[in-house]
């Protein structure tokens, strides 16, 4: 059954795998393009024997999931932009109280209702904060539906392992494109036990939830064990993938449908002897700064390739740091750049050594 | 057992942090109680709101967890799934269930969700230090409504139960006050009532207390107790206000 | 080899039948596979289109910049997609309901609604387009759609399997005589 080969849209490929990875508990609330998500959560969590509600909002889902998560059951809820700006509340109360909860936001055009269309314009949200105060998510960004499959599954493990909020951030064509998939567990992880979740003070001194630390000193001791697991975590946790970096020209540097679009620039592009490499963040948070930072080193050229007006852009300039040419290729509002956009730009970068030139003549449309 | 005052086994031995004469103390004190002779205690989960009672995990001595402002009934409904077999209350003031949180209650409700809310009813925000609630009296003064509470731009006071009572799946909903010792009895008895339903399955229950906050309506504590007989209970009628448990078994 | 990609016409038409009726062959048969529903707000009615790409090595990007085929199922939908039409491509045109402009080379005319009507169900007109792009581009054995159908087609509606064979067959038929 698991090796399974099976035509299926990145929204159902990631419902399916939270099923197999032991969710039981969904919230979710209606909102294009993940709908197919919530549907096949509501069909086929109950046959699980979980549990499924279509919350009074996404306000509610996310809340919902702070309640299962505290009982210490795996727990998810899925929206899209609009929706996941909604979310932010929670998704903090859950990184302030530690609670394991996955999250997946499917990516739309903004800002406001903005449109249907697939974009990555919530990377800062999703890697910065998004709500209040001093926390990080974990947050994975799949390239293909069966990677958002296997990513959904590794997900629960990561967020029970440092019992953090994961968020996995994809786009709307990820989640309404069907691909084949092949269902992957993950190696299993040694998780640590839930000798904090609610079930009842029987025959042990009770237990809280909480992330409302009042006297003066305790939420700074709180938050200092917070950033100690946040540095565990990007020491541990970097996930990315290389293709022909070491031959190329330009780089692109692109997470999600983008890479999809970069992998497609780079086998045309190669035809007129440009060599174009790919360098995948798979963890956004945390990002892979030490491999990008040496093929800086290297004096590699890179191009970042966003469905936003550059975001993930600036981390890569943060941790290039000037010591190599960073353009970029964007297309805000919904919608995907194109691979002659791509190609233009790196040619562009590959005779042109200035940062500001190359990234200003890659912004177009 | 021997008579006189005891600390019942589901509160703590803190010293709360509620100002004089406020109502929370009594009736944290009669959920512990009625939690102790139900022999509940370990089998109890509690979601403390935003608001006064806050930090009320550190008085009842359950698993508790708090919730973001409002969105109480929505984690208790979670917890309540995860937990059928456990007995299931949030804890909740007035800001918290009937302004900011006024969705999750109203569909936590209309769900019929198997939990009990203890809703805590004394007309003002306290923690933030006096503001209107949804349940402020028409006149009453605020810090918000200086002039007192007009109904043509700040409405009238929600009356919570009666709003719940129009959906179909709640089940039991309850008023009483804390004003006499017979009325803390009659309180505690409804609370009984309220986990009952749960226990029994039935469905969503609420019991709202109307509590002092003489702090914050500028009264000494002997006289908020009076202004809940004289004046709060006009808006507020006590009694049972909805109760279909004989019908839903 | 890749092969992409474009179809589509009215919605109602039958175009997400076709893209994913090719999609789960292909998977079926252990090809690379990618499928794009354009999604809108529209439930029924206005331009539905889809994308596949069909490889027999990993799909870089899913998005059809410039298609190997168009299966074009109205005139709306040819105007909107031919200039997406490799030089070297192919268009599969529902002649019933579109005309391809003067000097365009590239169109095989398929009356497909036509064939369907014959065949006394116009909801068939997608199988008739399917048999032509099956007969045109080989990968899509008759015994794998129809056992596709066979799972949707179930109950009370068993009885159009054998219908829906027959207009995959007539557009074969079509597609042979057009392609010579």
């Amino acid at each position: 059954m698991t090796e399974e080969r099976i035509l299926i849209t990145g929204n159902e490929a990631a419902g399916e795998a939270a099923i197999r990875a032991g969710c039981r508990f969904y919230f979710g609330y209606p909102i294009t393009p993940q709908n197919e998500l919530t549907a096949y959560m509501a069909q086929h969590v109950p046959e699980a024997g979980g549990v499924f509600i279509q919350a009074e909002s996404e306000l509610a889902a996310i809340n919902m999931c702070f309640g299962a998560a505290a009982c210490g059951q795996r727990t998810m809820t899925s929206s899209s932009s609009p929706g996941v700006s909604l979310k932010q509340e929670g998704i903090s109360y859950c990184a302030g109280a530690e609670l394991p909860v996955v999250i997946i936001n499917v990516m739309r055009g903004g800002p406001g209702l903005g449109n249907i269309e697939p974009a990555q314009g919530d990377y800062f949200q999703a890697t910065k904060g998004g709500g209040h105060g001093d926390y990080r998510l974990i947050v994975l960004a799949p390239y293909s539906v069966e990677e958002f499959a296997n990513l959904t599954m590794l997900a629960f493990d990561l967020a029970d392992l440092y019992r953090i909020p994961v968020l996995l951030l994809a786009d709307g064509q990820l989640g309404q494109m069907m691909e084949p998939c092949v269902f992957r567990k993950p190696p299993p992880l040694e998780l640590p036990p839930k000798d904090w979740a609610l079930t009842g003070a029987k025959g042990r001194p009770k237990r809280i939830v909480r992330s409302f630390f009042l006297p003066a000193g305790i939420l700074a001791e709180h938050c200092k064990k917070l950033q100690a697991k946040y540095e565990l975590i990007r020491q541990r946790e970097v996930r990315f993938e290389e293709r022909d970096v070491e031959e190329a020209d330009v780089v692109c540097v692109a997470y999600g449908t983008s890479a999809r679009i970069c992998l497609e620039a780079a086998r045309l592009a190669a035809k007129s002897g440009l060599r174009i490499g790919l360098f995948r963040p798979i963890s956004l948070w945390p990002f892979p700064e030490q491999p990008i930072r040496r093929w800086a080193e290297r004096g590699k050229k890179f191009l970042a390739v966003e469905m936003s007006a550059g975001q993930m852009v600036e981390d890569v300039r943060l941790t290039v740091e000037g010591r190599s040419p960073v353009g970029f290729v964007g297309r805000c509002g919904g919608g995907t750049p194109t691979t002659a956009q791509i190609i233009d730009a790196a040619r562009a970068l590959k005779k042109s050594g200035d940062t500001i030139l190359s990234s200003k003549k890659g912004e177009a449309r | 057992m021997a008579k006189g005052y005891h600390r019942p086994a589901a509160l703590t031995p803190a010293r709360t942090h509620y100002c004089p004469g406020c109502g929370h103390g009594i009736a944290h004190r009669l959920v512990a109680e009625v939690i102790d002779e139900r022999g509940c205690r370990e089998r109890t989960i509690g979601i403390a709101p935003v608001g006064c009672a806050v930090i009320a995990y550190d008085y009842l001595d359950i698993d508790m967890t708090e919730a973001a402002h409002g969105r109480t009934p929505a984690v208790a409904t979670a917890v309540k799934r995860c937990n059928p077999d456990k007995l299931v209350f949030s804890y909740q003031g007035d800001g918290d269930l009937a302004a900011i949180g006024a969705g999750e209650m109203l569909h936590a409700a209309n769900r019929g969700e198997n939990f009990t809310i203890i809703f805590i009813n004394n007309a003002v925000y306290g923690m933030t230090s006096g503001q209107m609630a949804p349940t402020t009296l028409v006149n009453m003064k605020t810090a918000t409504t200086p002039l007192g509470r007009n109904p043509a731009t700040e409405g009238c006071p929600i009356r919570v139960c009666e709003l719940l009572a129009t959906l179909g799946r709640t089940v039991f909903l309850a008023r009483g006050t804390l004003t006499t010792p017979r009325n803390v009895r009659e309180t505690k008895k409804l609370i009984h009532r309220a986990f009952d339903v749960q226990e029994r399955g039935l469905g969503f229950s609420m019991v709202e207390i109307l509590s002092p906050c003489p702090t914050y309506w500028r009264l000494r504590p002997d006289e908020a107790m009076k202004f809940i007989e004289t004046d709060m209970v006009k808006a507020f009628p006590p009694g049972i206000i909805k109760d279909t448990s004989a019908e839903v078994q | 080899m890749t092969e992409r990609i474009i179809i589509a016409g009215f919605g109602g038409q039958g175009v997400m039948t076709i893209g994913k009726t090719l999609a789960q062959v292909a998977t079926g048969r252990g090809r690379q596979v990618t499928f794009i529903p354009a999604y809108g707000p529209e439930v029924r009615g206005g331009t539905a289109h889809c994308e596949v790409v069909l490889s027999d090595e990993p799909i870089p990007s899913p998005l059809v910049e410039e298609a190997d085929t168009l299966i074009i199922l109205n005139q709306p939908s040819y105007d909107k997609f031919r200039p997406r039409l490799k030089p070297e491509g192919t268009v599969l045109l529902n002649s019933s309901m579109a005309q391809p402009d003067p000097g365009d080379k590239r169109s095989l005319l398929i009356p497909a609604t036509e064939a369907a009507n014959e065949l006394g169900n116009v909801r068939v007109m997608n199988l008739v387009a399917l048999g032509a792009y099956a007969q045109l581009r080989g990968g899509v054995p008759i015994e794998a759609v129809m056992e596709l159908l066979a799972k949707e087609l179930t109950g009370s509606r068993i009885h159009l399997l054998e219908v829906n064979r027959q207009a995959f067959l007539k557009g074969e038929e079509l597609a042979r005589k057009v392609a010579g």
